[in-house]
């Protein structure tokens, strides 16, 4: 029915997910604004990648174009390949079939994504009546509850509405939906902020089960480098729409290139640590409106290492160590 | 504004803010193509009723001095709208007739909305039994059937003008006041009115430096809603024969057509016109109310 | 930016501006079950000191500092200002705020968003009258810049006429700050004042809580779900559950040698490369209008389940014996059947 060239199910070894230098800019009123500036990401099966930055960085709107769901008004460019399909460019029918199946998104605010009005066994199993339409009615609601014990929920909780779970089980139930056509891959945008941290701890759990388990590509967003590290592969940092350091999770945290991955490291402390003691660490200033980005390095204005240097041009990524593309000049320099 | 600028007093601050919020809702408003077309559309009605004496003779509303014939059919005896059963110019009554049909609706949905948002936020923001009192005589308000209501007031106060308002306004505030308190129940529990508490404010800060201000938008919204229905009102009035006998209303017009059986001898301009205005005259109200609840409902506006 | 702030020269006992006594809240829930949110709180807030409050959600932290704001009266046990009892009269209360100020939880949603900057920033100093007493005899006008200055907001004149939507998050709070300062109190309570801000913001904050202790003397409460906050700002801890206090001591003391199972876990979940063997506690906190019977924590407890709790004889008494009101002064302790 759908015409999903078979090469993409039996070439495994290609990534399920490869964006391929994506830059994306919303027109606005005030003029064309650039969230995402040549992106450069793969997800392999099995993996976990972890994509950090704060917001505004164009996170979300990066993950708005791997099932093609921006905004109208936001033009795309380069290639977003899930299963060597470009989702940008493929039929209404193939992208249809894409969705949910082949890879779906946990999005951000797990309370806002939820109808209030339907129970949530329904909403689970939406997806699941579109895509397999001839399960019988026994056969989808059997599937509901294994999807609910499978993030950890009993399955009985089916018949509650959101507001009668807490932030945690919402964000379960968010993940159940996101695994009800047993998609290869999956992204969760910001699947922790605002949880508690024994929450957030138990959702991280879940999510590495589910990869060590399923064997899923899975793509984590969050602002919180520390929750990465624990849990992810391969770490990306954002900053103002570009990439400007990537490398595995230990690296990035423990031994950051960039200024900016640095301060994002520093920013929750090693609890035991003297140097931390009454020395919060973070960074001054807002980051940049996308709209009237600084001349040369964006981050030089908030960065404690700049120099005159920095403002002359955007620093290319540039492989600094074999796996470490860093967007510094001043990196190795004391 | 740079840092070098002087300290600004709190008056010009809060005089540039007024400032800002005004020319911002407009900017949004004139995006509105509905919006705008009603905006004409009442600013036109507004203007025939405004400048009627200008328009049309008063003298031409007399009987005595009708110059036409009976019913004559538009366009015969230099009559654009034809005649009717006096001889008087459709015209002529079309124009003076809106002065009353805006009148009694816009000083009926004065009193119904000040009514309305009283005991709206009220029932809403005060817990306790007044609260229980206010919200039980507003249910009660809501659910008393209008017409039978109006024939009782109407026929114990009199057919006049005056009453005909009085009538609309009480018997059309409970919806408002329905709409006013669930927005004072939802506004009261935002986290804003809160900090207020916590910054030392009472019930009285509370209420209008936060609350008022956050539910006015809605009730300037359901105003031009609610003139629309009152002017539907004093229609139905007019055309039951409950309205002031001595003055001529699009319903009262509506009335005396079907009196003399304009529908049956075919005399179509009798009553199309009046109904026409009647429509388009709600038309109006109801695309800028829709316009303005869009504007300062958030959660009905894109980002 | 923040290395100037040194540890609070301990603080006597008897620098206790703000005390909870024995509080319990108690609400009716929508099912008509009372739910005691509060169960018996002892805690003292010091000038000079930054205590923290933490436990997961749900564990009472937001209801005990609306209480000791006063927005909720303890149905049994006092809230206690300068030595004496809470008085809840519209204007005890009034006087009380202006001596006590909290920034509350949802920074997005504590602006009103039809007032300027400078208006919600000055509604604080119009309600008390604070540009008549001014020691330096400054306007209005000038307090409100002094005040968003002193939270980092600067130059305060670029954002007077800034509405809550033109700002970012780490600016409202900014700005919720600045209005709760601009009152001097003697304590501030801030109500997870960093959780739903970008990691990059939080130590600018952080540092600026720290900076009212170190210099303005103030007593600052902080509740908080991030031990790791706790680490970098707190000179005090009290860990929460299910509307106790369930451990209590100095910082150093409750997050280097925590003693309650309960603290053990939360630190043990605190994401980070070389971590200690995370305990991920299964479940949330329970509704407190169910409260387990013996230690309230004992259904999750992990000591009890692995057996310690049987080995040292006290397996009996975690799921019978109530535990103690932990007091509000003293060395550290902890609330736990094992401790
Ligand atoms: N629909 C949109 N229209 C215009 N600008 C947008 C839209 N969505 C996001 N933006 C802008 O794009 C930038 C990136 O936003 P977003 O992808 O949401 O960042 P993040 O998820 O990292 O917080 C921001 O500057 C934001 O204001
Ligand atoms: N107004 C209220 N009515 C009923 N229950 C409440 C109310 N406020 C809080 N609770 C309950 O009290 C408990 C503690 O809540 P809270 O103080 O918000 O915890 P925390 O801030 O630690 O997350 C929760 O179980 C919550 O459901
Ligand atoms: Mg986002
Ligand atoms: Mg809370």
């Amino acid at each position: 029915m759908s015409a999903v060239p078979e090469t993409a199910l039996s070439e495994r070894t290609e990534p399920l997910l490869d964006l391929r230098d994506v830059t994306v800019t919303y027109r606005t009123s005030e003029g064309p604004l650039p969230a995402v500036r040549g992106v450069n990401l793969t997800v392999a099966p099995g993996q976990v990648v972890g994509l950090a930055g704060e917001s505004g960085c164009g996170k979300s709107t990066l993950v708005s174009t791997v099932l093609r769901l921006q905004p109208s008004g936001a033009k795309v460019e380069g290639e977003v390949l899930v299963l060597g399909q470009d989702v940008q460019t493929v039929g209404w029918g193939a992208l249809r079939a894409l969705r949910w199946a082949e890879a779906s998104i946990v999005f951000q605010g797990a309370l806002h994504s939820l109808n209030p009005v339907q129970r949530i066994g329904a909403q689970i199993a939406e997806p699941i009546t579109v895509h397999e339409p001839d399960l019988g009615d026994a056969a989808v609601q059997r599937r509901v509850e294994e999807l609910l014990e499978q993030v950890g929920l009993p399955g009985a909780r089916k018949r509650a509405y959101p507001h009668q779970l807490s932030g945690g089980q919402r964000q379960r139930v968010m993940i159940a939906m996101a695994l009800a056509c047993r998609p290869q891959l999956i992204v969760a945008d910001e699947p922790t902020t605002a949880l508690d941290v024994m929450v957030q701890a138990q959702i991280l759990d879940l999510l590495r089960d589910l990869v060590r388990d399923l064997g899923v590509g899975l793509l984590i967003i969050s602002h919180d480098l520390s929750v990465l590290a624990d849990v992810c592969d391969r770490v990306l940092v954002m900053y103002a729409g570009r990439v400007v350091e990537s490398g595995t999770a230990a690296q990035a945290f423990t031994d950051p290139l960039h200024p900016y991955t640095a301060a994002l490291s520093g920013a929750f402390p090693r609890i035991g640590d003297p140097a931390a003691r009454y020395a919060p660490a973070g960074l001054a200033g807002d980051p940049p409106d996308p709209r009237e980005l600084p001349p040369g390095c964006s981050f030089a204005p908030r960065c404690p290492r700049a120099v005159d240097r920095c403002t002359e041009a955007e620093p290319p990524l540039l492989e600094v160590a074999p796996g470490r593309p860093v967007a510094c000049i001043r990196v190795g320099e004391p | 504004m740079s840092a070098s600028t002087p300290a600004l007093t709190p008056r010009q601050v809060t005089r540039r803010r007024r400032a800002d919020a005004v020319r911002r809702s407009w900017a949004s408003f004139r995006s509105h193509r509905s919006g705008l077309f009603g905006l004409a559309l009442l600013t036109f009605f507004l203007l025939v009723a405004l400048l009627a004496p200008l328009l049309a003779d008063g003298e031409g509303l007399e009987v005595t001095k009708a110059t036409g014939g009976v019913l004559e059919s538009p366009g015969s005896g230099g009559y654009v709208l034809g005649t009717d059963e006096n001889g008087r110019s459709i015209v002529t009554l079309l124009i003076w007739g809106s002065r009353i049909s805006l009148f009694v609706g816009l000083l009926a949905t004065v009193i119904s909305m000040v009514i309305g948002t009283l005991v709206g936020l009220m029932s809403g923001f005060f817990e306790g039994w007044p609260a229980r009192i206010l919200y039980r005589v507003t249910e009660w308000f809501l659910v008393i059937p209008f017409i039978p209501l109006a024939i009782v007031l109407a026929t114990v106060l009199g057919r006049s003008l005056i009453n005909i308002v009085i009538v609309i306004g009480i018997t059309g505030w409970a919806s408002t006041a329905m709409l006013i308190r669930s927005q004072t129940l939802s506004i009261k529990e935002r986290p804003y009115v809160e900090r207020a508490r916590v910054l030392g404010a009472g019930r009285w800060h509370q209420m209008s430096r936060h609350v008022l201000p956050n539910v006015m938008p809605m009730v300037f919204a359901n105003t031009t809603l609610t003139v629309a229905l009152a002017i539907l009102a004093e229609t139905t009035l007019s055309f039951l024969g409950l309205g002031d006998p001595t003055r001529v209303s699009w319903g009262s017009m509506l009335e005396d057509a079907f009196d003399v059986g304009a529908m049956t001898t075919g005399a179509w301009w009798y009553i199309v016109p009046p109904g026409v205005c009647v429509v388009l005259v709600v038309l109006a109200f109801t695309l800028v109310g829709q316009a303005l609840e869009e504007i300062f409902n958030p959660r009905l506006r894109g980002r | 930016m923040s290395a100037a702030a040194v540890p609070a020269p301990d603080p006597a006992p008897d620098d206790v501006v703000l005390e909870a006594r024995g509080v319990e809240v108690e609400f009716v829930t929508r099912t008509g079950h009372a739910a005691r949110a509060l169960d018996g709180v002892d805690l003292s807030v010091r000038r000079g000191e930054v205590l923290a409050i933490v436990g997961e959600s749900g564990s009472g932290k937001t209801t005990l500092a609306r209480t000791l704001m006063g927005l909720e009266r303890p149905t049994r046990g006092e809230v206690v200002f300068g030595g004496a009892p809470l008085d809840y009269s519209f204007r005890g209360l009034k006087a009380y705020r202006s001596r006590v100020q909290m920034v509350l939880q949802d920074a997005a949603g504590s602006l009103n968003p039809r007032q300027t900057v400078y208006e919600s920033v000055a509604e604080g100093i119009r309600l008390h009258r604070r540009d008549r007493s001014d020691e330096q005899g400054r306007s209005e006008a000038e307090l409100v810049a002094a005040a968003l200055a002193e939270s980092g907001l600067r130059p305060p004149e670029r954002l007077f006429l800034r509405y809550p939507h033109e700002l970012s998050g780490g600016q409202k709070q900014r700005v919720l700050i600045a209005g709760a300062l601009a009152l001097r109190p003697e304590v501030l309570l801030a109500d997870e004042p960093v959780s739903s801000l970008d990691a990059s913001i939080r130590g600018e904050i952080l540092a600026l809580l720290l900076r009212f202790r170190q210099e303005l003397g103030m007593g600052v409460a902080v509740v908080t779900h991030d031990l790791g906050l706790a680490w970098n700002i707190a000179d005090r801890i009290a860990v929460m559950y299910l509307g106790r206090v369930v451990e209590c001591g100095t910082t150093e003391e409750v997050l280097t040698a925590p003693r309650h199972p309960y603290t053990q876990a939360l630190l043990s979940v605190v994401p980070e490369i070389e971590q200690l063997e995370p305990v991920v506690l299964t479940g949330e906190v329970p509704d407190p209008s169910r409260i387990p019977s013996g230690c309230r924590f004992h259904p999750r407890c992990p000591k009890l389940a692995d057996g310690t709790a049987d080995r040292a004889g006290v397996a009996g008494d975690c799921v019978g014996t109530p535990l103690p009101v932990l007091p509000a002064t003293g060395d550290h302790r902890a609330a736990c059947h094992l401790a």
